[in-house]
């Protein structure tokens, strides 16, 4: 599918798999009531890995969730499941020295990407450090709430899915309901996730955040353009994160991710890694960088920068 | 194939037969599981957010008490090895009632995973072939293969030992020995494997700590066979099963052995975060100490550990080893004290602070709780049926009949009210469920 390579190991299994999926499907059927609705259910419960669906199935897939999202919120919502862009590496720069800690990231980043408003998600959370300090998390204050920012003597840094290269949290996952892409960005298959919560154990950024309850999102607020590994609408007891707003980057044209949209200092910078001539690989090549916990070797694509 | 019938038809019949304590213990569990059930279903229509587990601590109570239960399944294998492998008979009278606590165990700790998942409707996509089972990427996924191994593997052993005495058969050799042998590593392999589940994670400081698996070990060794202790003295008392001095004071004596190691370990790591002093002392700090004024944990730990050092004493000295009351009294505490060390007081510690240093205090909520006695009440449950088959079938009361075909039932009573219960005991069997919340 989107993956070319990783998905060539689970040739061999398809077909043992679809025989057996098959037999389920037929045991299914019978005990299957006439309704439509009911059977959308049977379907979304059998159905297969986001990687391991054909090309008909997974538009089927892509239509029963439009159907079901349409009539949920009210309005035509489309469920897009662009794979990534040949040679495209994303990559992501904060600047530490623009930073105002204003959270409009946060909240821009939650209208984009169809969040729970209550209970609240936020795939990015600000945090407040002290000046004197540094870079120290023993000093950071996560609930902030000044009537002003930005503050004396602070700064802020924001965190969120750093994309590593080596995600411990794609190794963690028993089912191998989270990977990471050709482009970098590391995806959840909300169908296929089974909710046991190993990789926010496993992750170092606390970037991984659980469905506790059903989401909710007024039917006004949903942002109707999605992407099948992104922003749809997440069902209860499954696992999400920040996917670098794939429904907006992988489209050709392209836009940057809501939270560096949203930024009023210009403190977030987005681009290719294997472009040579990109903002973001002129920052890294001559700013002064570093990456959040370097010491656990995940090797992330989220690059904090001092640019004054 | 008309024998294994008969020989289920007659164990059917006969856990439907017995006193009247055994009717009110049947029927107090099923009250408690049916509690247990209606809080689950609850849970299912809620979401986990009924739970107090939150992004910062995303595994709780029901993973505590997994963890601790895979620790007293593992500890089965310390009754196999002697009795099988050395021969000692005092044990190899036993090892049958260790394998069917392994087995109630597992019971519980699938129970309590699949109490844990967000999606347990998707439980199928860890099945290999049907689903993807992430092996050997995922620890999990490991688990998921020795701890059904592992059940399967304890559930055979103990079934057909049991079938062939019931037929009056000499269990064959060829067949059962290298299931036994293979039972020894697979036990250790259940525990290791579960230490690794939290020890491979660089992102918590406090798991990711190569003695995590030998401590997992030393301490089921201890919580395991003290359990089992308890146990034996109950069906001494209350059953027509008797059990050799000899035996229990055997079990004993590994205790304070396991014992002495666990607390070596500890304080091996106490000493290494203590005396280095890094940031990653923050966890250890907010477990023994408290940290930024929240201690929710620290009462906890310390009873824990005088609990667990009161023990070791008491099993190292003979005289109070060989003492009935010293005895239990050791057991209560081991319980206990492993129960809160290697539960609430293992887990919790890697999510607080979590990995951006914010601190959120967890408790169970009554809904964890009640979920919780479910499980637990269902693990009696069912080791209460296995026992009430084993244990006439090792008395020689439960056998095929003298016509071949139907079954000779000795023993209409199995729990004897023959003395007044006494308290502790009560308390061991009852009061050690939940001591964390």
């Amino acid at each position: 599918m989107s993956d070319k390579k990783p998905c060539d190991q689970n040739v061999y299994r398809l077909t043992r798999r679809k025989a057996l999926k098959g037999l389920a499907m037929g045991v299914g059927a019978l005990a299957l009531p006439a309704s439509n609705a009911s059977a959308s259910v049977w379907e979304s419960f059998f159905q297969q890995h986001f990687r391991e669906l054909s090309k008909e199935q997974l538009q089927r897939v892509l239509a029963r969730m439009e159907k079901e999202y349409s009539s949920s919120y009210g309005q035509p919502v489309t469920v897009k499941a662009t794979p990534p862009i040949e040679g495209v590496k994303f990559g992501y720069g904060l600047d530490l020295s623009r930073c105002i800690g204003c959270r409009r990231c946060v909240y821009g980043c939650v209208s984009e990407n169809n969040q729970s408003r209550d209970p609240q998600v936020q795939w990015i959370r600000v945090v407040r450090l002290n000046k004197e300090k540094g870079v120290d998390l023993d000093y950071a204050e996560h609930y902030y709430n000044p009537a002003q920012v930005p503050e004396p003597g602070h700064f802020y840094m924001p965190v969120q899915c750093q994309q590593c290269e080596k995600a411990p949290c794609t190794k963690v996952c028993p089912v191998q309901a989270t990977w990471t892409e050709n482009d970098g960005i590391v995806v959840v298959d909300y169908n296929w996730c089974i909710g046991c919560r190993y990789c926010m154990a496993a992750c170092p950024y606390g970037a991984r955040h659980f469905n506790w309850k059903k989401a909710t999102v007024p039917k006004e607020e949903l942002n109707p353009n999605t992407h099948y590994l992104g922003n749809r609408p997440r069902p209860v007891g499954v696992v999400e994160k920040c996917t670098f707003c794939i429904q907006r980057t992988r489209e050709q044209p392209g836009r940057y991710p809501a939270c560096a949209e949203a930024c009023p200092v210009g403190a977030r910078k987005f681009g290719n890694l294997l472009d040579p001539n990109s903002e973001i690989r002129y920052l890294i090549e001559n700013k002064r960088v570093f990456i959040l916990k370097e010491d656990l070797n995940t090797q992330p694509k989220f690059f904090y920068f001092y640019a004054t | 194939m008309k024998n294994i019938w008969s020989f289920f038809k007659g164990t059917l019949v006969l856990v439907g037969k017995g006193s009247k304590a055994y009717y009110t213990w049947v029927f107090g569990l099923l009250v408690l599981m049916s509690i247990g059930m209606l809080a689950y279903v609850y849970q299912m229509n809620h979401g986990l957010g009924v739970t107090a587990m939150r992004d910062q601590v995303s595994w709780g109570f029901y993973i505590s008490n997994f963890t601790f239960l895979v620790g007293v399944a593992a500890a089965a294998v310390l009754l196999v090895i002697p009795a099988y492998v050395y021969h000692w008979k005092p044990i190899k009278e036993i090892a049958v009632l260790g394998e069917l606590l392994a087995v109630s165990a597992i019971c519980m700790c699938l129970l309590f995973v699949t109490a844990d998942l967000g999606r347990p409707d998707r439980f199928w996509h860890l099945i290999p072939f049907a689903g993807i089972l992430n092996f050997p990427s995922s620890l999990l996924a490991w688990d998921v293969v020795v701890l059904n191994l592992y059940l399967v593997l304890n559930l055979v052993i103990a079934v057909y030992i049991l079938y062939n005495l019931y037929y009056k058969r000499e269990p064959n050799k060829s067949f059962i020995t290298p299931l036994l042998l293979l039972s020894i590593p697979a036990a250790i392999s259940i525990h290791t494997v579960t230490a690794f589940l939290y020890s491979g994670l660089g992102a918590r400081p406090f798991w990711n700590a190569s003695i995590l698996a030998p401590r997992f070990l030393a301490s089921a060794f201890c919580s395991g066979p003290a359990f089992m202790i308890l146990l034996f003295l109950l069906i001494r008392k209350y059953t027509k099963f008797r059990i050799k001095d000899e035996a229990i004071h055997k079990v004993a004596e590994l205790i304070a052995y396991a014992m002495f190691v666990n607390l070596l370990l500890f304080g091996a790591e106490l000493f290494k975060e203590y005396y280095t002093a890094t940031k990653h002392l923050a966890p250890m700090k907010y477990l023994l100490q408290g940290l930024h004024g929240h201690s929710a944990l620290v009462p906890w730990i310390w009873t824990a550990l005088l609990f667990n050092v009161t023990a070791f004493l008491i099993f190292l000295i003979p005289e109070t080893r060989k003492n009935k009351v010293s005895l239990v009294l050791g057991c209560i505490l081991i319980f206990i004290g492993v129960y809160i060390e290697k539960g609430m007081g293992l887990v919790l510690p890697g999510f607080i602070p979590d990995v951006l240093h914010e601190i959120y205090e967890y408790a169970p909520t009554g809904t964890e709780l009640m979920v919780s006695m479910g499980i637990w009440a269902t693990g009696l449950f069912i080791f209460t049926l296995l026992l009430r088959v084993a244990i006439p079938i090792l008395n020689g009361d439960f056998h095929v009949a003298e016509d071949g075909v139907g079954s000779h039932i000795g023993d209409q009573q199995f729990f004897i009210p023959q003395q007044a219960v006494s308290e502790s005991e009560e308390e061991a069997a009852g009061g050690a469920k939940d001591p964390v919340h």
